[in-house]
């Protein structure tokens, strides 16, 4: 409870002073906030389930280029019905999850890892060599930012706002999601599968239902990704992002839910501020996962919260 | 179908370090794809300095090796068994390996040439097949058949199943599987590094060519079976002649095809072909 | 009193002398695959400036190079970053045709200039143009010297053509450009091979290229480049090879062997070309940084002097966006790859030179190398060839499948 409250002060005080920040740092502040929402729903999936996905930029990808199709082959999504888009972007992430949970539930451990990553590269081929849809390797260009009502999203620190908005939604979503019984059954299972399964918990269904979730929120980061950058291409796909995401959850502090925030402020900042600054930023983003995994088990909010995990 | 198959040498070479790694250590080695392109690069800087590829090929794969020796008993060892750790703890290798090797090597594509003893083609039925592919899988052939004695005939090789099949009676019996698994871990850095010298031939060397061979790797792997080299061994074939015919028949399928069958093996056997669990 | 002496030329409504500054912000990959490209590119660049001891017309140069790993979101964030944070007047570079793709809503987005100085997608500057607003394009569309080289083809009594081409936008296009002048003057493409991006192992294509073709033509690039030939070699295939600007040149050329020796490609420039003014380009190059300048570094280092010669007419003065990109393409030059002007596209107008790789000593060096002799210059040509500007963007963008092939059977 303290840390949400914590959470929201520090956002607040972001937010106000955001509009006197110059205009690159709003930009990767509304970048690590979308980040984060990915991180969160790897959380969900690491932290609370014990399931370490290799494969949640699909989910990412999925609902960037959803997004991208319906603006630029049918001038969707580009007034109010934006919201709309988010919605079924949401949704497709979730069907997406739920078509490949089929297959990946069943797994555990390594295993869940192998069949996660393949499942990403097959959307990773999907988006590559389906040209036609996809754009193939060129990508899809998003032609500019909805406007709804004379708000217009183009301007970056509006834009802003609004993912701002949208992280709060999910970082709430999913809290009052892990707080309930659902929730704290999946720690459950996280914990001692076997147990819950002789107490007669299905399981196989709690997983199945918390990766369709993470699916919808990855979905959800998939469509503000692709206004934010204008553009969605196979890149966003790959391999190296899923692998991020579960980088910033364990960096942050898994099973926090703000850890993924915080992972993410991290990864961003290295990648897209200090890349600027120097050109050996690559030795200290590997240095940082080769650290946080020897030293901090717990994540950075495992210092805070004195070690408890 | 020939090159199928020679493909498929190439992969076994790649796969077998990293099955057995698994297989011994349940380690999945982010870094392996690294390895691979290090011994190409330590490889062409003998050639560089002596001129000598056939000394190239033992200096690179014990120099790469010995890289690895460090990494696991520095770094690895210390996890205990998380896979998810692992991941993350090689795949940060990864990045700091790739971006040293731009910086010693620089970025520019280089090949490895053969001896020219090796470069040329006898020509067998109508059909130009090129030596070195030819010495490909000899190579592969030879190294599969030995590893396999070894597993099955030596008391080294004892030791590796028994670590393999139960690490704490292994202990219990005497065997120092700290040491069992150091060594496995040497051997698969070993093999991806002779992989890289060799495919350094066929493939190139240059950055990013860690993670491009890293997926692959992990299909044929999970394909065959991880920990089993025979799973190594047909996972590698298999690999290599689907993406043959694959590339073949279905061009637009062609990455597509190669991790859908993946997905399939994976969801109705989760430890592959020939993995045991 | 250096105060006052201020305070009086304020007064007086003098400015200081000229210590204008000019921003530009370079995007290339640094990083990853391409990071050697990226590399040759900035050091193009960069080599010229210093000629210039960082200094032009009057403008001193700060020179701010960004890393975008050949992703196009990464390409957007350090352009948004140059542009804003560091206020950069212009944009240059961007390797791959996603990437230009990306950048250029940013440069309309923040009203800033976006020289393309490599990506080649035929589109940018043609049926996409009036998008786009701030970009101009230094370089080549992926099909302008592939054109040419269709007619050469012609010329030359080829008549059955089977393509081998990485199969993405950019070998796409490169195709599209070959096969429409190929077939116009009577030749025909009779096969379309398309080996994914990235492919090194063509065990599964060689054996089914036609046996009865003239010439097969490739477009490949990296590593791919590298391998095609030894392959084809190795295969005992004897039907000649032309290829597409990046098949042959120097980013590959050092790294090849006898098997490309007799092998023809086009593009606007090539290291071999036996003028004063490449001369001099490609010795400096060579001495500075090692290696023979490839089309990377001579594109940004011409890009850098048009850069140069609009400034010189402002006398340093940065004129604007809008100002800067109609004199820009007002500019008629002769540069390392020989004279350049603009099309009303802001696309170039240039030599497109076929070239054959021949071994022999260049320019002065002792040693016999493998070099892109050229064997045939087509002057001032355009993205559009012999074709009416209005018929050109009316047919669709050069693709998988179009043109058709009509003759594959």
């Amino acid at each position: 409870m303290r840390t949400t409250w914590i959470l929201l002060a520090v956002l607040a005080i972001v937010a106000a002073a955001a509009p006197f920040a110059g205009p690159f740092v709003i930009l990767l502040l509304a970048h690590v906030l979308v980040l984060g929402i990915m991180a969160m729903s790897v959380d969900l999936l690491l932290g609370y389930t014990g399931l370490p996905s290799l494969g949640q930029a699909a989910y990412l990808g999925v609902g960037a280029y959803f997004t991208a199709i319906l603006a630029t082959k049918f001038g969707f999504g580009l007034g109010w019905d934006f919201l709309l888009v988010i919605v079924m972007g949401m949704a497709a992430g979730a069907a997406t999850a739920a078509f490949f949970g089929l297959f990946a539930i069943r797994a555990s451990g390594v295993y869940f890892l192998m069949i996660t990553l393949a499942l990403g590269m097959c959307v990773w081929g999907l988006a590559y060599r389906w040209n036609s849809l996809t754009g193939g390797d060129n990508g899809i260009n998003m032609r500019g930012r909805p406007v709804l009502s004379g708000i217009r999203l183009a301007d970056d620190l509006t834009f802003f706002y609004v993912v701002l908005g949208f992280f709060l939604a999910s970082f709430f979503a999913l809290r009052l999601l892990v707080s309930s019984p659902f929730g704290k059954s999946l720690v459950g299972i996280r914990e001692r599968e076997l147990r819950m399964r002789i107490l007669g918990y299905n399981t196989w269904l709690h997983k199945y239902i918390a990766f369709v979730i993470a699916g919808a929120f990855g979905g959800l980061a998939g469509v503000l990704w692709a206004h934010l950058n204008g553009i969605v291409s196979p890149v966003d796909v790959l391999l190296p992002a899923s692998v991020d995401a579960l980088l910033m959850v364990v960096l942050g502090g898994p099973g926090t839910l703000v850890g993924g925030l915080i992972g993410a402020s991290v990864v961003v900042f290295l990648r897209d501020y200090l890349a600027t600054l120097v050109p050996w930023w690559q030795y200290v983003l590997g240095a940082v996962y080769v650290l946080t995994i020897l030293y901090l088990p717990a994540g950075i909010m495992g210092l805070f919260k004195g070690g408890r995990t | 179908m020939f090159n199928g198959v020679s493909y498929g040498a190439l992969l076994f070479l790649l796969a077998s370090g990293l099955t057995l790694i698994f297989g011994v250590m349940r380690i999945v080695n982010l870094s392996h794809g690294a390895y691979f392109l290090l011994g190409g690069y330590v490889a062409i800087t003998v050639i560089r300095a002596t001129g000598s590829w056939v000394l190239a090929l033992p200096i690179a794969a014990l120099v790469i090796a010995a890289l690895g020796l460090l990494v696991e008993r520095i770094f690895l060892r210390p996890l205990g068994f998380d896979p998810l750790r692992q991941v993350l703890l090689t795949v940060g290798f990864a990045f700091l390996f790739q971006q040293a090797a731009l910086d010693i090597w620089g970025g520019d594509n280089l090949i490895i040439n053969p001896p020219s003893a090796l470069s040329a083609s006898i020509a067998v039925g109508g059909l130009h097949l090129p030596i070195y592919r030819i010495f490909m899988i000899g190579l592969a052939v030879a190294i599969g058949l030995s590893l396999w004695f070894a597993m099955e005939r030596t008391r080294i090789g004892a030791m590796v199943r028994a670590t393999v099949d139960d690490a704490e009676m292994a202990r219990g019996v005497g065997i120092d599987t700290s040491k069992v698994s150091m060594m496995i871990f040497a051997l698969g850095a070993f093999l991806a590094a002779l992989g890289g010298v060799i495919g350094g031939a066929f493939l190139g060397i240059y950055p990013g060519l860690d993670f491009e061979v890293l997926p692959i790797a992990f299909a044929v792997v999970i394909i065959g079976g991880m920990g089993s080299l025979a799973g190594a061994a047909v996972g590698s074939l298999l690999v290599g002649l689907a993406d043959n015919f694959g590339k073949a028949l279905f061009p637009e399928l062609a990455y597509f095809s190669l991790y859908a069958p993946m997905v399939l093996i994976l969801a109705m056997k989760p430890t592959g072909l020939l993995g045991r669990e | 009193m250096k105060h006052l002496a201020w305070l009086v030329m304020g007064a007086l409504g003098v400015s200081p002398a000229a210590a204008q500054e000019l921003k530009i912000g370079f995007l290339a990959p640094m990083t990853g695959i391409f990071a050697q490209i990226g590399k040759d590119m900035e050091n193009g660049f960069q080599m010229y400036l210093d000629e210039q001891k960082g200094n032009l017309a009057g403008a001193k140069v700060t020179f701010i190079v960004e890393d975008e790993e050949g992703k196009p979101p990464v390409g957007v964030r350090k352009a948004e970053k140059l542009a804003r944070q560091d206020n950069v007047q212009l944009l240059v570079g961007g390797l791959l045709a996603s990437t230009g793709y990306a950048i250029a809503p940013v440069s309309n987005r923040l009203k800033t200039v976006y020289v393309l100085s490599i990506a080649a997608a035929d589109d940018l500057t043609q049926r996409d143009l009036k998008e786009y607003p701030y970009i101009v394009r230094t370089s080549w569309t992926s099909s302008q010297p592939h054109h040419p080289l269709g007619k050469w083809a012609c010329d030359n009594k080829y008549r059955r053509v089977v393509t081998v081409a990485a199969d993405y936008a950019f070998g796409h296009e490169v195709v599209g450009g070959f096969q429409k002048a190929f077939e116009d003057c009577g030749g025909r493409v009779v096969q379309k091979v398309w080996p994914p991006l990235g492919t090194k192992d063509f065990g599964p294509y060689i054996p089914t290229i036609k046996k009865d073709a003239d010439a097969i033509f490739t477009v490949m690039v990296g590593p791919m480049a590298l391998q095609f030939p030894k392959q084809v070699q190795e295969a005992g295939v004897k039907t000649p090879l032309i290829g597409g600007g990046t098949s042959y040149d120097e980013f590959v050329l050092p790294s090849m062997g006898d098997e490309v020796l007799g092998h023809v490609s086009a593009l606007q420039y090539s290291a071999a070309l036996d003028t004063p003014r490449n001369r001099e380009f490609v010795r400096k190059y060579r001495e500075k940084y090692g290696k023979v300048p490839s089309y990377y570094s001579e594109s940004n280092y011409t890009t850098a002097q048009m850069i140069h010669e609009v400034m010189k007419q402002t006398k340093g003065k940065w004129p604007g966006p809008e100002k800067f990109i109609a004199m820009i393409t007002q500019l008629k030059l002769d540069t390392p790859r020989g004279p350049v002007r603009f099309d009303d596209m802001r696309n170039p107008i240039q030599n497109i030179y076929i070239k054959k790789v021949e071994k022999k000593k260049m320019h002065g060096y002792e040693k016999d190398e493998l070099w892109n002799t050229v064997i045939h210059t087509y002057p001032n040509v355009s993205q559009f060839w012999t074709y009416k500007k209005e018929e050109f963007l009316k047919q669709p963008v050069y693709s998988r499948d179009f043109p058709p092939c009509k003759f594959c059977n």
